[in-house]
């Protein structure tokens, strides 16, 4: 079976997301990538480098920058002529694209898996993750994306894959790019920190976010993510939010500051290695998942923890 | 413009599902349903464009069994104009409904459809994106702003670094992110007038689409269970544990 994998990038830079797919895609077959982009000569040099890769298809246009699926979709169509599966991260860009794919294949796509059990037999979560379906697929061609906590990360180096240019689709004149507010940060992306402190409602504003829950996750160099209410209330960006329908992280430590445990967060972080919770209410569901829990008043605990660290 | 608004009938939010002990499914039986929180988002939407002005006529649908009319109705209290039930009594993928959405957007001819971003049953986030497909119009997805200029819409859309923002030229398929808005409820004399409003009832085979699903289910199963660890009493025993962890040592 020939895969091929979508290489999503930043900056001239592969997104480590792209890593667990390759290794997903390894194991229902040969690994083919695609660097789509504009300028991207580079990526494709060292997509080529990743472990285990076979051909790197490089489409290098101006219409596909920014990753707009409406011209991404069709390029991908066009490669699947001589592949059997597409795989892309379950991440903004995999979900956006991945499902016009299949929906232009005639595909019923499998979403987020979490393992390959066979050459078309996946695991993946639904309902929050509370039930795992193991699912057969009929269709000759998969579409799937890939969750990235659940597969260990190809390495980024010693592959020896060369790289062919292919045509470009074009512009479809359906969409245009118009501008990122993407925040820059100096802390570990949430998707690949070792150590994650979240916030959550508790914090109460998001000064109080910043001045109890920064300088923990400073001291630990960990990653800052937060529940859907405290991004809601405008504590932290969306960008910050863990959970069903925010970001699914398994960090070695996972910190839950002032957040109650909801299905919907849990399904983001309860993969993680190590789970300790502080919050005032001993009967709080997060304590359930919690390996370690702390009862009392985060506005004296953290600062203490903190400080003592 | 119509906008179209599909929504479905799914587990409510609040409800922690249950495993099946033959491993078939989620145990669905009398247990609390509602419509998918992303779809309220999308009705809420749809009902704000209205009172700007910008959109004519709100029609929502929903694929799914007899019971989704209680879904519809919900749509309809909240300020949709009318409403069509795609009756099938096995569970429809993404694939077969995007292919019947895709059907009724070529009778109605929408200016935009608003969808949910991901239904919180099946978690599959993929529907909106293939509708797009199907029809060969622009995709919105994950939207935290709209703002509908002439005939193209800007999109605020929730990606993984922060915001984006696109252009679409229109009609245009979105799917609506938590950040869109917040639902209203319906009020109570909203909920009597929506019983007279209109309901149509179709099938799958109205519209001609094959509905066989592509995916077999073959066994469905609790995910590995966490225990409840241990409690500490105090900050020194904390930083004791994280230490013996070997962080922040
Ligand atoms: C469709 C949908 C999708 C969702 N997706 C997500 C998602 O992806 N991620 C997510 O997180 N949520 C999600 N939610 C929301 C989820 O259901 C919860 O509402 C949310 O997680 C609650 O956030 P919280 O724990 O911060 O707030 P709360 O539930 O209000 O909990 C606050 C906690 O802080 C504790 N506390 C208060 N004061 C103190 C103090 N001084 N010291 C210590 N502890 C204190 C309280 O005891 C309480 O346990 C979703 C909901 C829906 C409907
Ligand atoms: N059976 C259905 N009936 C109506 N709308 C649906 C149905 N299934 C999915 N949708 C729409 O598609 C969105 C995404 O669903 P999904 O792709 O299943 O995660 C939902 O939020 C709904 O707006």
């Amino acid at each position: 079976m020939k895969t091929l994998v979508w290489v999503e990038h930043e900056n001239g830079a592969i997104k480590d997301a792209t890593l667990a797919v390759v290794t997903a895609a390894s194991k229902m077959g040969e690994v083919h990538l695609l660097v789509a982009g504009s300028g991207v000569a580079g990526v494709a040099d060292a997509a080529a480098k990743i472990a285990g890769v076979g051909k790197v298809h490089l489409a290098d246009d101006a219409a596909f920058a920014n990753a707009l699926p409406e011209n991404i979709a069709p390029l991908v169509v066009e490669l699947m002529g001589h592949h059997d599966a597409f795989l892309a991260p379950a991440n903004a860009n995999g979900k956006n694209i991945a499902p016009r794919v299949a929906a232009l294949l005639d595909v019923m796509q499998i979403s987020e898996i979490l393992s390959v059990e066979s050459e078309d037999t996946f695991t993946r979560p639904t309902y929050a993750g509370n039930a795992i379906a193991t699912v057969q697929s009929s269709d000759t061609k998969k579409v799937i994306t890939v969750r990235g906590t659940s597969f260990a990360k190809a390495a980024a180096e010693g592959g020896t894959g060369t790289v062919e240019a292919v045509a470009s689709t074009g512009d479809k004149g359906l969409s245009s790019f118009v501008g990122a507010e993407i925040s820059k940060s100096e802390r570990p992306e949430l998707t690949s920190a070792k150590i994650i402190v979240s916030g959550g409602r508790a914090l109460q504003n998001s000064e109080n976010f910043h001045a109890i829950i920064e300088p923990l996750a400073d001291k630990l160099g960990a990653g800052v993510g937060a529940s859907r209410a405290a991004v809601d209330a405008g504590y932290v960006p969306n960008e910050y939010q863990v959970g069903q329908t925010g970001k699914i992280v398994a960090p070695e430590v996972y910190i839950a500051v002032g957040i109650s445990g909801a299905i919907q967060h849990l399904a983001g972080m309860k993969d993680s290695k190590t789970i300790i919770a502080i919050n005032k209410d001993e009967d709080a569901p997060i304590f359930q998942v919690a390996d370690i829990g702390l009862v009392g008043d985060l506005f004296k605990i953290v600062p203490e923890l903190t400080s003592k660290l | 413009m119509k906008i179209l608004v599909p929504v479905k009938r799914v587990i409510d939010y609040n409800v922690k599902p249950r495993v099946k002990m033959d491993g078939t499914g989620v145990d669905l039986a009398n247990v609390k349903m509602s419509m998918n929180p992303f779809d309220e988002i999308a009705v809420e939407e749809a009902i704000r464009l209205k009172e700007k002005g910008i959109a004519t006529e709100i029609i929502a649908v929903s694929i799914g069994e007899q019971k989704a009319q209680e879904t519809l109705r919900t749509a309809l209290a909240m300020g949709a104009d009318r409403a069509i039930l795609i009756v099938s009594p096995t569970e429809v993928e993404p694939l077969g409904v995007a292919k019947l959405l895709a059907k009724i957007v070529e009778e109605e001819a929408p200016g935009l459809v608003i969808l949910g971003k991901q239904a919180i049953d099946d978690d599959s986030n993929q529907t909106g994106q293939m509708l797009a497909a199907l029809t060969g119009r622009p995709q919105g997805t994950f939207a935290s702003k709209l703002e509908v200029e002439g005939d193209t819409i800007k999109v605020t859309r929730e990606v993984d670094g922060g915001l984006e923002t696109i252009s679409l030229s229109m009609p245009a398929i979105i799917t609506t992110d938590l950040r869109l808005n917040e639902p209203r409820y319906a009020s109570l004399p909203n909920i009597m007038k929506a019983k007279s409003k209109p309901m149509a009832q179709k099938t799958p085979d109205d519209y001609g689409v094959d509905i066989t699903p592509r995916l077999k289910t073959l066994k469905v199963s609790e995910p590995p269970k966490r225990v409840a660890g241990i409690k500490v009493a105090d900050v020194d025993e904390l930083v004791a544990k994280l230490k013996a962890m070997g962080v922040g040592a």
